[in-house]
């Protein structure tokens, strides 16, 4: 299984900036925080970095959806790649990793720089409803495309949207409000122990059972929360990652997979995401390894929802299986079977958009994980997404 | 026809594919695209028939029936002065099996609202749009 590009591919460093609602700090100085920390623990120098790769690409419309692109990167560090791209509308937030591997494998750069910053905090600290629809400061008058199906009906969250799905999966298969909930209290749980994260109060069941509602059965619990912050990671070809100051990780294989939700259209089934199937059968038939070899597991968790659908998709569990196995959390801990988001994921650390699960699993994979390590960690799994579709395993020889 | 005070919605921006959906209301009638080759329908409207490739579609009207497939009661106010709590469910029309609507369901208690539930359309009239919403309607059981 040496034909597949993501296997000439080492991930060699990994650097978030600092994490704040709102930061005092420009979009762009964290995302240069976060892209010189990354290139320093790869052992890089500014001048190995030949590619830029970054998800969605700039949107400098206010709203701190994506405030910094990759000719913000290119044009502040000086850099000339021989190759960059956008990943606008890619598999989410891992079309961007993907690419660079793809660059990367097809011989047009040997390092790169893949970035991702959001400001939404500091967007919506000026205005409260910046980035619900139209951008940074007015509301539009109308709406168009994919979100012209939902906005009239005063959708205008995804919240409503998966709570749809949440509400089905529930029906489907007798899963609970408390069940569900094991997966925001772990959350806070694990943030706990991560210096860098947005909310380190732990939580109680209970405490998630009266929590307010935002469409039902999802809670405030259940919503990730928007965050001013960087990430950045270095991917390098194999052969120059020879000299890495870190033990270089292989990415064993990735998961590609896209499906309708985003657009309007559906597929009939609430139960689950079809595009997620898609993508964990893709993973998993490049690699000779199997779930029983994960250490731990950085799930996406835009919404809690999502991440039962994506451990059923991925294989950690069987189908309509997930929301009875993270029941307690007992499972899903530090100490458990299958460690999950062990940094806090993106409901108690932060929105990064996906790039959060990949740093973490990044950083467990180095032994730098501090207080939350999981123990002799040598393989984990990351997945991105709620519309588009992507997953990583990770592993370090 | 129900004309709602309080803050007005986000409408949609009209084309040529999307008016008949959002303005038949108009007339009472729910327009829906139709393969005029294999009679498929399809939603949202577009003019390529994922059942048989066919690109010749055409708004119909549809009965205007359907069933509550899944549903959610949104309590949070994404804008000032939006009315919660509102029903946001997904209607399957009895016209064809997955035909979907993503839409809201009016003059009921949201409490009320049942997976399954039978549902009739009505129509919200903002400017130049007559938003398809549906309301329960207790004669679906015969139409199956």
């Amino acid at each position: 299984m040496t034909d597949f590009p993501e296997k000439l591919v080492r991930i060699t460093g990994a650097a978030q900036s600092e994490v704040a609602r709102p930061s005092a700090r420009p979009a762009l100085s964290l995302t240069l925080d976060a892209c010189l920390a990354a290139i320093e623990r790869a052992g890089l120098r500014l001048s190995d970095i030949d590619g830029l790769s970054t998800y969605p690409g700039q949107i400098a419309n206010g709203d701190g959806l994506s405030p910094v692109g990759s000719y913000d990167v290119m044009t502040a560090l000086g850099l000339s790649p021989r190759w960059m791209g956008a990943s606008t509308e890619g598999h989410a937030h891992m079309g961007a990793i993907a690419n660079a591997i793809m660059a990367i494998a097809s011989g047009q750069c040997r390092h790169v720089l893949v970035f991702r910053t959001v400001a939404q905090a500091a967007a919506r600290a000026e205005v409260k409803h910046a980035g619900i629809i139209g951008g940074g400061r007015a509301v539009a008058a109308r709406s168009w495309g994919g979100q012209s199906w939902q906005a009239p009906y005063n959708a205008l969250s995804a919240a409503p949207m998966f709570a749809l799905y949440a509400n089905a999966y529930f029906r489907a298969y007798g899963a609970t409000e408390r069940q569900l909930g094991a997966i925001a209290v772990n959350s806070r749980a694990m943030a706990a122990l991560n210096p860098n994260a947005i909310y380190r109060e732990p939580i109680t069941i209970e405490d998630y059972l009266t929590s307010r509602l935002i469409s039902d059965p999802l809670r405030i619990f259940d919503c990730d929360t928007h965050i001013d912050g960087s990430t950045a990671l270095i991917l390098s070809h194999c052969d120059a990652a020879r000299d890495s100051r870190l033990p270089p990780l292989r990415i064993e294989a990735m998961g590609l997979g896209a499906s309708g939700l985003g657009v309007g259209l559906h597929e009939g089934d609430f139960t689950g995401m079809p595009g997620m199937a898609v993508a964990g059968r893709m993973l998993w038939s490049r690699t000779d390894m199997t779930p029983a070899d994960l250490d731990f597991a950085q799930i996406y968790d835009g919404f809690s929802i999502l991440t039962l659908f994506w451990m059923e998709a991925l294989g950690l569990c069987g189908r309509g299986e997930a929301a009875a196995f993270v029941e307690g959390g007992a499972r899903i801990g530090l100490d458990g079977e299958i460690p999950l988001n062990t940094s806090g994921g993106q409901l108690s650390a932060g929105r990064f958009h996906g790039y959060g699960h990949t740093h973490e699993a990044c950083m467990q994979l180095w032994g730098l994980a501090g207080e939350r390590q999981v123990r002799d960690a040598r393989a984990g799994i990351v997945s991105n997404g709620g519309f588009g579709y992507g997953c990583l395993l990770l592993a370090r020889d | 026809m129900i004309r709602e005070e309080g803050a007005p919605r986000i409408l949609p921006g009209l084309d040529p594919l999307n008016r008949p959906f959002w303005t038949g209301g108009a007339r009472g009638e729910l327009l829906v695209a139709r393969c005029g080759a294999c009679d498929v329908w399809q939603h949202p409207p577009q003019d390529f028939c994922q059942a048989c490739g066919g690109r010749e579609t055409a708004p119909q009207p549809v009965s205007g029936k359907g069933r509550v497939v899944t549903f959610t009661i949104n309590r949070q106010a994404w804008l000032p002065g939006m009315a919660v709590p509102f029903v946001l469910a997904a209607v399957e029309l009895i016209e064809q099996a997955g035909l979907f609507l993503i839409v809201n369901i009016v003059g009921v208690d949201p409490e009320q609202v049942r997976a399954g539930m039978a549902v009739t359309v009505d129509f919200i009239a903002q400017d130049d749009i007559f938003l398809p919403v549906f309301r329960p309607d207790r004669g679906w059981e015969a139409h199956r």
